[in-house]
């Protein structure tokens, strides 16, 4: 039997989220003086060592980010939180913010001491209007009580598009553009926000630097997967019996996540498909369950750790309905400035929506597959790269599915 | 209701302010009111045609009148095999519109929506961005009186 163990959830249940000296009760804060005792360089080598790689779904090493804008000489910095969850099938930034606010902004005031950014800002999807609340309240308790210092927080607010999760788009929006991304390079740890290095870190990366901080770099990498250390919060949804949260270390694996915290598939229906890290995530067949929840483990399969999400499908799923909505998202969310992906999430779409409704033909199947694997070289942003997986993956593992659409 | 010159106003000194002006024309209104958009564009001394780009670019964000109450469905994949289908079918018939309309006495507007966040409760509707899990069509009515 799997154990959970939570490093980011550390306080959830325990300490009320709206009070701040529960927070410093459990030890909240000290790791921001700590970091503030220490050489900016020591503290992001110290980052950099625990391995910790960003929970967003890139997987870049957060020490190794920092140091780009760090090694900047200029006056303004800034430090910005993704808090754009929209990988559908994905809660846990909303379940950090909403039961351990502080943990992210003292994240957040480690980061800009290492870099040298005096302002954060934390960008909230429009869908949590009330996430946004207690964000706030948390802020006015932290600059109340002086725990940020100098540290200057501001949250803003999306307003629906799943677009904004990427890094460079997020930043369009917060400085009031529409939210596309821009052509890269130059990245945004160089030229970001307003032109000035930013980093761009997920609500959950940043709940992790307070413990790393506190506890060590070594301590940290000795948790789950040497290539991806720590533990990873999985949101469980679809047919499976307990659709809840877990956070695991990150060399547990998705049958051991499936049974062990899930329950199995709900309804004691047969396994059929598991799409993880949200909707432009890889569906995954029963063969690849004992792979481990790290990025390197997922990718090696052809899928993605991404976001987290954890959507189990069982036997009386259809593969192509489900991907076809799934097709449909895409096209709804892609922002339009790539041909790529303004195009392809259409044409993705119609072919998908044709299959579906039984008109399609057997040469669609060439085509969607042609066309996806020209999306995923040819797009701008990770939107229009990833769109095609769910389309590609399950044409490879779930034939059967489109072949009955012929019939 | 407050004047939206008075509303936008306050956002005029806010670095990309644009969109919390937005934020809060809608908190008042439920959308955005053409007019504002131009005034916008003035304030934030900016394109029309950007203002405008920025007000269609969202989803959430609506230029032109919709209801009081806004009632979001959301048919991500996990809401899709849940039963997001079934929940419009019973809203519609409740209101007596369709997806993307608003009752003639402009309480509510029914939309789409993609993923909100509350996936261990699908299928999830949600109203004013209040999150409503579990959804089945006995439920609705109790749930709508609430706004009625």
């Amino acid at each position: 039997m799997a154990e959970e163990m939570r490093i980011v959830l550390r306080n959830v249940g325990k300490i009320d989220p709206l009070k701040i000296d529960e927070y410093i009760n459990a030890g909240g804060y000290k790791s921001l003086e700590k970091a503030r005792s220490m050489s900016q360089i020591d503290l992001i080598e110290e980052v950099k060592k625990s391995g910790l790689r960003g929970r967003g779904g890139a997987g870049f090493n957060c020490g190794m980010k920092w140091s780009f804008s760090y090694k900047i000489d200029t006056e303004q910095k800034y430090v910005v939180c993704n808090a754009d969850e929209g990988e559908p099938g994905t809660y846990k930034d909303r379940i950090i913010m909403e039961n351990d606010p502080q943990s992210v902004l003292e994240g957040m005031a480690i980061c800009g001491y290492a870099i040298g950014a005096n302002k954060g800002y934390i960008y909230c999807r429009g869908e949590y209007p009330y996430v946004v609340e207690i964000l706030n309240k948390a802020i006015a308790q932290a600059k109340e009580k002086g725990c940020l210092g100098d540290f200057d927080i501001e949250v803003r607010m999306g307003a629906g598009a799943y677009v904004c999760g990427e890094e460079s788009a997020l930043i369009e929006s917060i400085e009031g553009n529409r939210g596309e991304p821009r052509f890269k390079p130059p990245f945004p740890p160089v030229i970001g926000l307003w032109g000035k290095p930013t980093i761009v870190n997920n609500v959950e990366t940043f709940a992790n630097i307070p413990q790393i901080v506190e506890k060590g770099a070594d301590w940290y990498k000795a948790i789950g997967a040497p290539n991806y250390p720590g533990t990873k919060i999985m949101t469980l949804t679809g047919d499976i019996a307990n659709k809840t949260f877990v956070e695991v270390p990150t060399n547990t694996t998705i049958r051991q996540v499936l049974n062990d915290f899930g329950g199995g598939v709900a309804g004691g229906n047969k396994f059929k498909a598991v799409q993880i890290g949200g909707t432009s995530g890889g569906f995954i067949p029963e063969a690849f369950l004992d792979t481990e929840l790290n990025f390197d483990a997922m990718s090696a399969i052809g899928a993605t750790l991404g976001s987290g999400a954890f959507f189990v499908m069982d036997e009386t799923r259809d593969i192509v309905d489900v991907v076809a909505r799934i097709a449909k998202f895409f096209a709804h969310e892609s922002c339009g400035k790539c041909t790529p992906c303004r195009e392809g999430t259409m044409r993705m779409e119609e072919m998908m929506e044709r299959l579906n409704n039984r008109h399609g033909e057997a040469a669609d199947l060439q085509r969607l597959d042609r066309l996806g694997r020209v999306m995923t070289k040819a797009c701008l942003c990770g939107l229009g790269q990833a769109a095609p997986s769910p389309v590609l993956t399950t044409m490879q593992h779930f034939k059967d599915d489109y072949l009955a659409k012929f019939n | 209701m407050a004047d939206y010159k008075e509303i936008i106003n306050a956002y005029k000194d806010l670095p990309g302010g644009l969109i919390e002006s937005y934020h809060a024309l809608q908190r008042e209104y439920s959308y955005i009111p053409e007019d504002a958009v131009v005034y916008a564009a003035q304030v934030f001394d900016i394109p029309k045609a950007k203002a405008y780009g920025v007000a269609t670019f969202y989803s959430y964000l609506k230029v032109g009148q919709r209801g009081k109450n806004v009632i979001r469905i959301c048919e991500s994949a996990p809401c899709h095999i849940a039963g997001a289908d079934k929940v419009v079918a019973a809203l519609e018939k409740e209101l007596g519109i369709k997806m993307g309309e608003t009752t003639a006495d402009g309480k509510f507007t029914l939309e789409f929506a993609e993923c909100v966040g509350q996936c261990q409760a699908t299928p999830v509707i949600t109203i004013n961005s209040k999150p409503y899990g579990d959804i089945t069509a006995e439920k609705i009515p109790a749930i709508l009186a609430e706004y009625k």
